[in-house]
């Protein structure tokens, strides 16, 4: 237990350069779930299963290439089309009959495509473990302040900031955004001046899970890409979601900041405990901010 | 309900002619069948407390399982660690889940709907997540086997009849709340929240009770879950049972007392039986959740009453 004496101003910069590329793939994950939830109310169970999926699809495209690095990026870019894809094909094909259900019915509509995804994916990969390498580029580390840094990592450091002015792009400055927030505070009066909300709504729905898919596929070389990576990454995405204020991306990206940061620092502090810190910190934020800290959409 | 005195009745002996096939049971069943009904039993129960915050209260009960978790970690960890009297931990150990229901109920009831539901399960993860990570206490995720039960309870026939006193007197207990004024002013405030308010009823109070009320049977049926299995492990907490629970409500009705014990008895010998056959229960399950949301949105004995009278519940609540 002679970790906790050890907390050195390296050790400490370290640590938060990893929360930070952990905050980045909690960012992605939870942006989306939020959109879905802030635009179309419902709150999607089986998120975790697309960027479950997009993980195993990057793994698959990439040793379909035989994971050079030509193969890597095409699985970078492909896996999150293919979760758009099965997701445009389930909105399409079941889900659009059920906005003007509750969101109890919504949330286990979703709990059963999750129970479906996981199936599926034990169906077609197994159940053993995958890893994947990434390119040459990215494989060792660069020297930050003395310390050894991964340059995936990095990478993934560049890759959340791209995301968050694309969403925020996406959301306030192009047509579909306006038409997807004007949706979210009244669907009925939106579709009343003439615009197709179920098409805004099945695209918004896209999106989102698209996202859910870049995480899996952007999180796939750092992780071992297993069965129960659905159950740990939806908890955590809701928690984030909702500390930041439902249906808000920024909301989203302070939440993945509090719980990333959390994380990587709880484990200088108690390394057995450290995952208790996030969801505390969860609470913390939730007794005296009940409705999250930035503004919900809803 | 039945209002009447002599459809009373005749419930009445329905009743005790179904308790005594029950109780019959284990002598002319097999002890894997004994060992089922005992399993449908406790998660009916848990089942049935779920909905009384569900249901009846009105509530999003998305993290239920918690309180199961928190009874059976209960009564595990005070018999092994403890030399308490037996009954004395038997007892206490639902006043456990009883009190974090209070604490979590504290916390959430300030919000309605989707956002207390959203709370309770980021607390019932704080919970659970603990549980998980304590390994010198709890065991970790590998949870507590070999719990000393005593032998009275212990054996296959016994812990069944035990489950079965314990389950049908909560079950009455909770049938009483229900039919209590309390219970009225309970699906009053589901049905109108603002109304309630407005005509001077304590909301957020009666939703507490609630909560402490669900929260304690919650607790009975993990600590006869502990009875009838010997162990207590962190999957009792987990959130992917709570979602289980709640489908059981929803398949068995859940503007009905009695729904939610017959979804359980429907899903968990499904369960058993299905999965003889096949590894991908869960597709079985998902596919059953798909059809009842598109088809049976008020479970089976809300269809089937549907037959006889046209309940004037009404299933859309505001969103």
């Amino acid at each position: 237990m002679d970790f906790s004496t050890t907390i050195t101003f390296n050790g400490l910069i370290q640590q938060f350069i990893v929360g930070l590329s952990r905050t980045t793939i909690l960012f992605i994950v939870s942006s989306g779930l939020s959109l879905v939830l802030g635009v179309l109310r419902i709150p999607n169970v089986a998120h975790g299963s697309l960027y479950m999926l997009g993980a195993f699809l990057c793994y698959s495209v990439a040793t379909l290439f035989g994971n050079s690095p030509i193969g890597f990026w095409f699985a970078i870019l492909l896996a999150p089309i293919g979760v758009a894809i099965i997701s445009l094909a389930t909105e399409r094909g079941l889900f659009c009959h059920l906005y003007d259900r509750e969101h109890l019915m919504l949330l286990l509509f979703t709990f059963a495509l999750m129970l479906i995804f996981h199936d599926a994916v034990k169906l077609i990969w197994g159940s053993e473990y995958r890893s994947l390498t990434p390119p040459v580029i990215f494989q060792g580390s660069l020297p930050i302040l003395g310390m050894p840094f991964p340059k995936y990592n990095l990478f993934l450091l560049s890759i959340g900031p791209i995301v968050a002015v694309g969403l925020w792009f996406l959301t306030q400055r192009t047509k579909i955004g306006k038409i997807a927030r004007a949706a979210a505070v009244d669907r009925d009066m939106v579709g009343a001046v003439g615009i197709n909300v179920s098409w805004v709504f099945a695209s918004v729905f896209v999106i989102g899970c698209f996202l859910a898919g870049l995480g899996g596929a952007l999180v796939a070389p750092t992780q071992n890409i297993t069965q129960g990576m659905d159950h740990t990454i939806i908890m955590e995405a809701f928690l984030i979601v909702i500390i930041g204020g439902l249906g808000n991306v920024w909301g989203a990206l302070l939440g993945a900041l509090i719980f990333g940061l959390t994380d990587s620092m709880g484990i200088m502090i108690l390394p057995q405990f450290s995952i208790v810190f996030p969801y505390a910190a969860v609470v913390i934020v939730l007794i005296f901010r009940p409705k999250g800290l930035l503004r919900a959409t809803w | 309900m039945p209002p009447d005195g002599l459809s009373r009745l005749k419930w009445f002996t329905l009743g005790m002619a179904v308790l005594i096939v029950l109780a019959l049971c284990p002598q002319f069943l097999p002890r894997f069948f004994t060992y089922l009904l005992a399993l449908i039993l406790i998660t009916g129960l848990m089942a049935t407390s779920l909905n009384v915050a569900l249901g009846f209260g009105g509530m999003y009960q998305f993290h239920h399982a918690v309180f199961y978790g928190v009874g059976a970690y209960s009564v595990s960890l005070m018999l092994i660690k403890t030399n308490l009297p037996i009954a004395l931990c038997f007892f206490t150990a639902p006043f456990a889940s009883a009190v974090l229901a209070l604490v979590m109920g504290f916390i959430c009831v300030r919000l309605s709907k989707l956002y207390f539901g959203m709370l309770q399960l980021s607390l019932g993860s704080l919970v659970w997540v603990v549980v998980y990570r304590w390994y010198s206490f709890t065991g970790g995720d590998d949870g507590l086997h070999g719990v000393p039960i005593p032998s009275l309870i212990s054996s296959v026939s016994g812990s069944f009849y035990f489950t079965l006193i314990v389950s049908v007197v909560s079950l009455g207990l909770m049938y009483v709340i229900l039919n209590s004024p309390f219970g009225q002013i309970l699906q009053a405030i589901r049905d109108n929240p603002e109304r309630s308010e407005t005509i001077g009823v304590h909301v957020r109070a009666h939703q507490l009770v609630t909560q402490v009320i669900a929260g304690f049977f919650a607790g009975v049926a993990g600590v006869l879950f502990v009875t009838v299995e010997g162990s207590a492990f962190p999957d009792l907490m987990s959130w992917t049972l709570s979602l289980e629970f709640l489908i059981m409500c929803l398949l068995g009705g859940w503007f009905t007392f009695l729904g939610p014990m017959l979804g359980a008895a429907i899903i968990v010998s499904l369960r058993t039986m299905v999965g003889v056959y096949t590894e991908y229960w869960t597709t079985v399950l998902a596919i059953i959740l798909m059809l009842l949301i598109f088809f049976l949105p008020e479970g089976v004995i809300g269809y089937l009453e549907g037959f006889f009278k046209r309940p004037d519940v009404s299933t859309e609540e505001d969103r």
